[in-house]
């Protein structure tokens, strides 16, 4: 077992998390980004979400991918997602109410996003269950820690709370500050990603040179 | 005289010269004061006498007088509210003293992040801010704070220009964008009946006025269901409560014929916005609309609000309107149209001259497409039948 932790297994987790960051590099699952990010609280619920269903839905195809017939492997793939989707939907309903209720749709939605079904056609079906649950829980916290920066800057200046404590003192809206009421809306969570590809691109390319 | 002192000073900011750090602030110092001597060194060309920056200040010379006007209307709104009389000169002076920190908050802001980046990226200072920097003071309401001020200016000289590759490259009228910014990030703010006021005295001029006055504009009673106040002739001098440079009709039509004598605005796409908007509103009026906004006269629909002031100063705007000929009717003629149905039918927004020209913006291209496209299939037609 000495391969655990192999270089190549390294990677298949940190690569994700920046270098070939889901959202970042990829551009994908850009919707639900946008969408659940206005709250710090619920963007870090979609994060773990989605981390924990693609780890499971990797592994579970890693598992059975020799026995997949290759032309309905897309309905396999599915089937498998949706049900993890409605496990992870139905212990949210259970457990965190009111978050789910936040979530509405898109936690449902998860099905259709793009990271999950990349990372299963484009590395369950080839690697094995081990690597393929490393690459899961990478690609899963590398959508999750945008989703978590998004969701604080939004909740931060359009609220003035984190996780719904009072950040900003009460003695600066006595001074006249006011929230930006633009930050609560979706356009400007497509700015603020944009301002983190942006930034995210300057580090990469300085690091490479 | 000035170009000996540029002479001499010219060495310390060339490469290797003591304040080389600043040689980008200088050039846009110079090229402002005089016509750069460089000329282009191949081929033939033949430059006008004018070129971006003399645009830029006639441009400016034509916001004068609404921004004059201005000044006088926020003195006389403070002291008509205060029940007080005073003679012209002091209002006026009240309304310069409450205006001048907006000016020098929108210049200095935004030439900074104009110097910072022109140094950044080893280019010229592009002299597109010396417009947007005077019209994004004049289009707010007299009320605003600084500090949102100056973020405003900060967000679209970032994300409505720099990101697009600066002066002439933008899509969206970057003095729109700061409006739009304020509009959506701080509605309590920029519109109701609480912001068309300055409150306080400054330097022993105007009236304190207590913050439970409030002054509505014409365009805000009318969403709010009641008759506006005042008549065809108080909105054509503009003594009457709105954002700072856009209340006086006869003064923005100086600047219009200003901005049409020297050939910067194209008469074809500010009179296709009149006809449009007068064209939409009269269908309002004749459509028996229970509603308070469509049933104002489609005259005083021209002359209230931000509709002059957008069509004459904005919706002219060079880069980010029609280019093609035939383009600008289309393109004005959508922009007047739009600004009245969205007066008309969303009971939310009051003004829809903003909204209307940032989307008509996006769409130039497209018209611009449009034509060139017919221009060419009409012109290969014509070769083939030959």
């Amino acid at each position: 077992m000495a391969s655990l932790f192999s270089k190549e297994n390294r990677l298949a987790f940190t690569e994700p998390l920046s270098l070939n960051n889901p959202v970042l590099i990829q551009v994908l699952g850009i919707c639900s980004a946008l969408a659940v990010t206005a709250k710090l609280e619920p963007a870090i619920v979609m994060g773990l979400s989605v981390t924990v269903i693609t780890a499971f839905a990797n592994v579970i195809v890693s598992l059975i991918r020799k026995t997949i017939p290759n032309r309905i492997r897309i309905i396999i793939q599915l089937v498998v997602v949706a049900a993890l989707v409605t496990i992870v939907s139905m212990t949210l309903k259970a457990f965190a109410y009111d978050v789910s209720v936040q979530l509405s749709v898109y936690i449902g939605l998860i099905i259709t996003n793009c990271i999950l079904m990349g990372r299963l056609e484009a590395f369950a079906m080839t690697n094995g269950p081990w690597q393929s649950f490393l690459d899961g829980v990478g690609s899963g916290l590398g959508y999750a820690w945008i989703l978590v920066v998004v969701g604080a800057v939004r909740e931060l200046f359009g609220n003035g709370t984190l996780l719904g404590f009072n950040v900003i003192p009460q003695a600066a809206y006595e001074a006249g500050y006011v929230n930006n009421g633009m930050m609560t809306m979706p356009a400007m969570s497509m700015i603020i990603l944009g301002c983190i590809v942006w930034a995210h691109k300057a580090y990469v390319s300085k690091k490479t040179k | 005289m000035i170009q000996k002192t540029l002479d001499k000073l010219r060495p310390h900011f060339s490469e290797g010269g003591k304040f080389s750090a600043l040689r980008s602030v200088f050039d846009g110092f110079e090229t402002f004061l005089v016509v750069p001597s460089a000329t282009s060194k191949s081929g033939v060309s033949i430059h006008d006498a004018i070129d971006s920056k003399r645009i830029m200040s006639f441009v400016v010379i034509a916001l004068m007088p609404a921004l004059l006007f201005g000044m006088y209307n926020i003195g006389y709104q403070n002291y008509a509210a205060a029940g007080a009389t005073a003679s012209c000169w002091t209002m006026f002076l009240y309304g310069l003293v409450v205006m001048l920190p907006k000016i020098v908050v929108s210049y200095g802001v935004g030439l900074g992040i104009e110097f910072v980046v022109a140094q950044w990226k080893k280019e010229e200072i592009q002299e597109g801010y010396l417009v947007t920097g005077m019209l994004i003071p004049m289009i707010v309401p007299v009320d605003t704070p600084l500090w949102m001020l100056a973020l405003a200016v900060a967000f679209s000289v970032v994300f409505a220009k720099e990101v697009f590759g600066g002066t002439g490259m933008n899509i969206f009228n970057p003095a729109l964008v700061a409006r739009a910014f304020l509009f959506f990030a701080y509605p309590t703010s920029m519109s109701g009946d609480k912001v068309w006021l300055a409150k306080d005295t400054w330097f022993g001029l105007g009236n304190a006025i207590p913050d439970t006055k409030t002054l509505a504009t014409p365009l805000g009673e009318a969403a709010a269901g009641l008759a506006p106040s005042g008549d065809i002739w108080q909105y054509c001098t503009g003594l009457m409560p709105g954002s700072i440079g856009e209340t006086s009709v006869i003064a923005i039509a100086i600047g219009a014929v200003i901005l049409l004598c020297t050939g910067i605005a194209s008469w074809k796409t500010m009179c296709s916005v009149f006809v449009g908007g007068a064209l939409t509103a009269w269908l309002f009026n004749i459509g028996g609309l229970d509603n308070a906004v469509a049933n104002i006269p489609w005259y005083e629909h021209l002359a209230l609000g931000g509709f002059c002031f957008g069509a004459v100063f904005m919706a002219t705007d060079p880069v980010t309107s029609a280019r093609t000929e035939g383009g600008k009717y289309i393109y004005g003629f959508l922009i007047g149209g739009l600004a009245i149905t969205i007066r008309v039918l969303n009971p939310g927004y009051p003004e829809g001259m903003m909204l209307a020209i940032l989307f008509m913006n996006m769409f130039a291209p497209l018209i611009d497409y449009c034509f060139v496209q017919r221009n060419i299939s009409k012109r290969l037609k014509r070769a083939q039948d030959k």
